[in-house]
Order: C-alpha cells, then structure tokens, then sequence
C-alpha cells in the first residue's frame, strides 16, 4: 500500500492557465446518470457486505429496481426538456437485463460510459488478471451494444485496487486505441480537469465528477432535504460560474434514478436544471467531450505549467 | 489482500429482464395507462402502522428500524413507541374524520391482542385493516426455516382475523423484510395484496408458488419514519416533500394515467403534539383536490386489478 496514490501533482488552484470551453462558456456542465443494476442474491465479497440484511434484501434491493422501473425515464424527460445528453455511469449487464433503456439512451446519442458489471460485484479482492478481464467485459459490452468506445470509467460502487485507472487506459488502448479509456472520474480532488499520470504514460484525464453534487450522497449520507439539494446545486453553480470567468471551470450532477427521480424530488431537481441552462456562458455537454476537448486544447499546456512550478518550487506537492 | 475465486466473475443470471423469477420487467411508461373511479388522478393510500415494538426484543437476524437500541429495560424507545398506539392515534382518527380521509390500518397481531379497546374503535370505524405481521421483533428473513415462517404467519394472520372479524387480504412485513419464501407463504394463507415490494409507483402481478399477489406501492422514501427519524428532517419538510410529490404526480397523470400516492404514516410520529399540524395540512390539501381518491389499500388493488 501507498501514502500517495501517485497520479498527479499538487497544482494549485490560482495562476493557472485560462481555460475557455467552446463558444467562451466558462463552465462545462454535464449531468451524469448511474444506470446500475443490484443483484437479488449477490455472491460474498470478503471485503465488502453488498447487502445489510440477508438475501433477499428487499429494502436496498426494490428502490434500486424502482430506478429502472420508474425513475429512469421521469430523469430522461427533464434531460430532454432542458437539452442535456446524459453521460450514463453504466452497470453494463444492463445491457443485457434492460436492453429498452439502453436504447432510449442511444436514441438521445447519450454516451454510456463504464462503471463495472453489476454495482454489487466489488473490485476488491480481485487479481490484476481478474480486474483487467472484469473492465474489458463492460468496455467490450458497451460497444456490442451501443457501439461506443468506451471513454470513461467509473469503478463500480467506486471499489478500485492500485491497479483501477492503468488498467482501464490499457484495456482501452488495447481494443481501440487512443480512442478508448482516456478518462476518469474516481478523483475528486479538483474543480478543473488534471492529467493523470499512468505506468504506460497514455494521455489520460481525471474530469470532476462532484461527490458533493450526487444525489444519493446528498440524500443517504447528508440525508438533506429535495428543496436544500435543488439549492445547493444552484449554490454550486453559481460559483463555479463566477470563478469560470477567470479559467473554465466544470460542474457534475452525478444522479441516481432511484433517488432524484422519486415524485417528492424531482421538482426541486428540475428547478435546478432550469436555473443552470438558463445561464449563456455554460456548455452544455458530455464528461468525454470535455475530456477530449482538453486533451487537444489543453493538456499540453497543463502539463507544461505544472512542470514550469514544479521546478520553481521543487516537488509541488 | 486475499484474492476472490474466479467465479466471481461469472453472471449466472446475466440475461434479459430481472435476475429472478419473481415478476415481468416492464418500465411504468410502457404500461397501459390505468384509470380510477370518476376520472380521478390520484389514488390516495394513508396507511397508518399500528406496532408492537417487544420491550424484550431479540433482534434476529437484526434490530428492527425503529425498535430498542439500548440495553434491556429500554423504557425510552418502548414508551415513546407505546405513545403512539395511546395518544398520536387519536390525533389520527380525528385528523382523518375532519378531512375525509379514509385511511388503512396495518396492525401487529400482537398489538391488536394486547388491546382490545384499540380493535373495537377499529371495528366500528370498519377501515380496512391489514396484517403487519405478528410484531415488530417477529422478522421475516433470508435463511429462515420455512416451517417457522409458515407458523408465525399462520398466527398472525389467523389472530388478526379472529379478533377484528375482518377477512385481511393485505400484508406488510415488518420492516418490509421477507424471506425467499414469504410471498409463497403469504398467498397460501389468504393475502391477495402485499406491500414490501417498493420497487414500483404502480400495483404489478408478484408470482408466486401458491398464485399471483398483487404487489402494491408503497413509498418508504416518503414515509414520517423514513424522512423523519432516519433523515432527521422536520414534519413541516415531510409536509413540502408530500406536497412536492402531489404536485408531480398530478403533472405525470396527465399523460401516463391515474397514479397512487401511498402515506405510510406512524402515529408515534406524526402523531407527536408539534408534528400533527404538517399531517393536516397535508391531509387538507388532499381531501379539497377534485382529483384526488381517497381509499383503501383493497379497494386500489381491485381498480387496477379489474383493469389488467
């Protein structure tokens, strides 16, 4: 084990080269639905208890399922509404179990991007062998299925090893060149997007994807209310835009169609959606959009300015 | 760290629709659009829990939500629970009455055994009562022997029946927790409807070895307990999320047909002297909506049925 996970530099958060997003925007805005699927009787993890009660556990099991059933397509209609593709954080053996939503989405052009099989199998405990076979099933599952080279990763039920981001950027490379596995959103350590060093030195990128803003850590672990999230993503927002004058900055609402989509909390979350597009200077977009976008604008000059201060004040961090 | 077997990586029911047996995948909007007596929008279920909370809880597999946390006596969580069935239920009866609300009463066979002045106030009041097991420590459970489930449902059931005269066709565990057995178990004794499946908006067929049951919706997300005690929100936050929730589901029937609205309330709860006002001011907005029915838990599950 590590005292550091080693994938980037302390950057600090002032006197860093502007970022503008397309059109001057200056913030990337982009909603990021988890789409999962909870098995009824998982098989054990040493490391991890899917389930509190023994199976079948009805509670944690039926609001998850309502998600698919419900709530999945009451979240798709505001996205329409509001013109936000979805960047689904997917289980991809939804894919096989709910082949209808996967075409909803597709019909949208959202991207689907991969966060495991099932969010009840855990990434610890496996071999290396056994990640990297478990990430190249989703990646080659989502493009049997939508066609889309899977950019992003998510690991499922954010389980990882030390091994999670090289692996994901290999099996990428490996199916599809440098046009698979370039992105992550297991960091949350910035507000902008951070080069991300890897053994095999691919161009790779940690895009923010905001804990803070998830509805199920708003809802099952800050426990607030519908109406204080809906405020709190207006609070976020408007920040993010004040500060994005200055260098683009990106805002993520990580959803849940089990918790945003319930009927007691979907108005405070639209109110949210309308207040944010409403604002002229934000882009609306997808997380490998704007990976991509500055992996060819950016990433250079980034990585140059980190190494310039790196050098001025010796190891950064 | 120790390393899985590889059949952690096998999906034995990797294919389409759900990984049992147990009902159809369908989405809500696929489904034909469901209507309610006289145009009605909204189907409104108030289901109050009527509990039995053992001084002497076990606790096997687990501590029920909502029961002893301390060490034995727990005069504490007992009395505050016992509260409920003394006081907070009266606030209830009156509340509903007021504002014509006709509610169902989900009540442990245990409760309803211990005080038979409660079940006569019920019996004239002839609301649909329905089992909510036998108490709230008896737990229904993954692992349990069938033959032990069988016999703690068998008395529940026949125990409610006996003491309130009323056939009971509906069913909530406690705790919604059941065993792989429980909805065998339940439609082979009677139950037509069960309630702890909350993985829909709307009733759907539940098969079983023994005949469909209708699994019936009933929000937990928005119960007192839930927004209350466990998201330690104010009764006024539960009003303005029950609100919320009128308001979209009203909005939703406009296109995908009538909608349930299921309250499962406590009256330990809400039934507090600070926390009744939030239950009626939610209730008279109700019961003043033309599009609202207010019914019970039977008479939602005949409508759907009888349109299926």
């Amino acid at each position: 084990m590590k005292e550091d996970p080693g994938y980037y530099e302390y950057w600090p958060y002032e006197n860093r080269p502007k970022i503008t997003w397309p059109n001057g925007a200056k913030v990337a805005f982009w909603v990021a639905p988890n789409i999962e699927f909870y098995e009824l009787n998982p098989p054990d993890n040493p490391f991890r208890k899917p389930w509190p009660q023994p199976s079948p556990a009805l509670p944690g099991y039926t609001s998850r399922d309502w998600g698919n059933r419900v709530g999945h397509s009451r979240q798709m209609q505001l996205l329409d509404k509001y013109g936000i593709r979805g960047s689904i954080s997917l289980s991809t053996a939804l894919c096989d179990h709910h082949p209808e939503i996967i075409e909803l989405c597709k019909e949208r052009e959202w991207e689907f991007f991969s966060h495991g099989i099932y969010n009840t199998r855990y990434t610890y405990g496996m071999t290396e062998a056994q990640e990297r076979e478990m990430i190249k099933d989703s990646i080659e599952t989502i493009y049997k299925h939508t066609g889309q080279k899977c950019a992003g990763y998510l690991a499922p039920a954010l389980s990882h090893s030390d091994n999670t981001l090289d692996l994901f950027a290999e099996v990428g490379t490996e199916l599809f060149g440098e046009e698979a596995g370039f992105y992550s959103c297991d960091l949350f350590h910035d507000d902008q997007p951070t080069p991300i060093r890897l053994r095999e030195g691919k161009r790779f990128v940690s895009i923010p994807y905001s804990l803070e803003m998830n509805d199920t850590i708003a809802y099952l672990v800050q426990k607030i209310t519908p109406r204080r999230y809906g405020k709190e993503l207006k609070d976020n927002f408007d920040r993010l835009y004040l500060e994005g004058a200055e260098s683009g900055t990106i805002m993520c609402i990580p959803t849940h169609n089990y918790q945003v989509s319930n009927a007691h909390r979907i108005k405070a979350y639209e109110e949210a959606l309308e207040y944010i597009t409403g604002h002229s200077d934000v882009w609306v977009t997808t997380g490998k959009e704007i990976a991509q976008y500055f992996l060819d604008n950016y990433y250079d000059s980034t990585l140059s300015d980190i190494k310039t201060k790196k050098e001025r004040y010796g190891k950064l961090g | 760290m120790a390393s899985l077997d590889d059949d952690y990586l096998q999906y034995p029911q990797r294919s389409y629709g759900m990984d049992h047996d147990r009902y159809k995948w369908t989405m809500l909007q696929n489904r034909k659009a469901v209507e309610w007596p006289q145009g009605k929008k909204i189907a409104l279920w108030v289901q109050v829990g009527l509990q039995f909370f053992p001084l002497n809880q076990k606790g096997v597999p687990f501590k029920v939500p909502g029961g002893m946390t301390k060490p034995y006596p727990d005069l504490r969580h007992y009395s505050l629970r016992d509260y409920g069935n003394r006081v907070g239920i009266y606030r209830f009866f009156k509340a509903f009455d007021r504002y014509g609300i006709v509610p169902t009463f989900a009540m442990n066979t245990r409760l309803a055994e211990r005080l038979p002045y409660l079940v006569g106030t019920l019996k004239e009041r002839k609301n649909e009562i329905i089992c909510h097991g036998y108490d709230m420590d008896s737990l229904h459970y993954g692992g349990q022997r069938y033959a032990k489930e069988e016999t703690l449902v068998k008395n529940a059931l026949d125990g409610l029946r006996n003491l309130t005269g009323q056939e009971i066709s509906g069913w909530i565990s406690p705790a919604k927790n059941e065993s792989g057995n429980t909805p065998d178990i339940l439609a082979a004794n009677g139950i037509h409807y069960f309630c702890d499946w909350a993985n829909d908006d709307m009733p759907y067929d539940f098969t079983t070895k023994n005949g469909n049951l209708i699994a019936m919706p009933l929000s937990t997300q928005l119960e007192d307990y839930f927004i209350i005690n466990n998201n330690l929100h104010s009764a006024e936050d539960w009003a303005d999320q029950v609100e919320d929730a009128i308001d979209f589901l009203l909005q939703e029937s406009n296109t995908g047909g009538g909608r349930v609205l299921g309250l499962n309330i406590h009256p330990w709860v809400l039934g507090q002297p600070h926390r009744i006002q939030y239950l009626e001011r939610v209730l008279e907005k109700l019961s003043g909506h033309p599009a609202v029915w207010s019914t019970d838990a039977g008479a939602i599950a005949t409508a759907w049925k009888n349109q299926q």
